[in-house]
């Protein structure tokens, strides 16, 4: 024991050491976020924060617990299974409140012939027409209901 | 007001109890959501895609992707007779507006929608130095844009390059699978818009999703399978010249 006398040093460093990691400690008490590590090597709240973010797109079941007319008619044709949003565009503040945003007009002739152009590398049994071919210039709608595109069902004209 | 040192040492874990129930107040976006339950992927059928880029607008629409970046895109694969194993690939602007008609004659052409895997063993989430970019536990690779450093690492152990600095965050970002949509029992803005039913969210932990008959009677492929990231993107109609 009457070495000790000699090692007030070590006491003085080990001293150093323990405020070190006394302030480390808080220091990483205060700076990671407390959800960090809840489900793995991040922050866990990141979840909450991504999920929180808002909706552009409402869904087509929002759209047809209203426009039960259209939703009826489409289901019967071939375009059954397009939802609204594929043509009409994003409209969830539509669905929230109807009157604050109306859906924009659309432009048939650049809408239709996005999906239905022919192209060599679409499947065979997609219909597609060469536009200028097919109609020569007069606009889809004229003859096909968008809703209910096929001609000789009788719906929807 | 004079305060001694002893009531300062007493206050003092007060103050970091405090703190700490600050730092850990977000708001629960889906109270009835639990992560647990769900084990998120998609299902792509390249038998039924037209490449009218529906997904693509969508998806810049709903997460607000800028001009020039894509979290989702299409591509457009020629591949001659007399060369299988050299596709020509095209995908002008990701297919936001679409393809102009085929430049080649012949052979085999047709559309493949990508996106990011959300690969079960993610090579992007293994190189991350700060714990920003993760696998959820629903299964879902996701970034946490308050942690991302923006050092590009991710970007570049991504085998797939869906991944991108976003240049307004300057933080990597990428495809959320529409994280903050499905949380709320809605499909991706993708799925929602894709006219032809190509492209399918499938939660494999849920035994009543539809997408499970179709898994269970067609044979599948994921993309780049030799890596062994586990990607959970299955694609049906999968040619072997895709990369």
């Amino acid at each position: 024991m009457a070495n000790l006398k000699d090692a007030g040093h070590l006491f003085r460093m080990a001293a150093v050491f323990a405020v070190g990691i006394v302030l480390f400690l808080i220091l990483r008490q205060v700076f990671v976020p407390r959800s960090f590590g809840q489900y793995g090597f991040y922050r866990g709240a990141a979840l909450a924060d991504i999920a929180s973010r808002p909706m552009m797109f409402a869904g087509h079941p929002a759209c047809e617990s209203c426009h039960t007319d259209v939703h009826e008619m489409k289901s019967k044709g071939v375009h059954a299974r397009v939802a609204c949003e594929s043509c009409h565009g994003p409209l969830a503040k539509h669905a929230d409140d109807p009157t604050s945003l109306q859906p924009p007009h659309i432009d048939v002739a650049i809408l239709c012939v996005r999906c239905h152009e022919a192209n060599i590398a679409k499947p065979k049994t997609f219909p597609q027409v060469v536009s200028v071919d097919h109609s020569g210039g007069v606009i889809c709608d004229t003859c096909h209901k968008p809703h209910s595109p096929k001609i000789d069902t009788g719906v929807g004209q | 007001m004079t305060i001694t040192r002893r009531q300062l040492l007493m206050l003092l874990p007060a103050a970091a109890i405090a703190w700490d129930s600050i730092l850990a107040g977000t708001p629960e976006a889906s109270p009835n959501y639990k992560v647990t339950d769900h084990w998120w992927g998609m299902l792509i059928d390249i038998t039924k895609c037209i490449g009218c880029g529906a997904c693509v607008q969508a998806c810049k629409a709903e997460n607000n992707v800028p001009d020039g970046y894509y979290r989702t895109w299409v591509e457009r694969y020629h591949i001659a007779k007399w060369d299988t194993e050299m596709p020509q690939v095209d995908s002008p602007d990701g297919a936001l507006h679409g393809f102009p008609p085929a430049k080649q004659e012949g052979g085999k052409n047709f559309f493949v929608p990508k996106l990011c895997n959300q690969c079960a063993d993610s090579p992007c989430t293994q190189v991350c130095p700060v714990g920003a970019t993760f696998i959820s536990p629903d299964g879902v690779v996701l970034v946490d844009q308050k942690y991302c450093l923006g050092c590009r690492y991710c970007i570049q152990a991504c085998p797939y390059g869906c991944r991108f600095l976003n240049p307004e965050t300057k933080t990597a970002s990428k495809c959320t699978l529409c994280y903050h949509r499905i949380t709320k029992g809605l499909t991706t803005a993708c799925c929602e818009t894709c006219p032809t039913g190509a492209r399918q969210l499938v939660d494999f932990k849920n035994p009543n999703d539809p997408v499970h008959k179709f898994l269970d009677t067609h044979s599948v492929q994921v993309l780049k399978p030799h890596l062994a990231t586990r990607a959970k993107v299955y694609y049906y109609g999968l040619d072997g010249s895709v990369r």
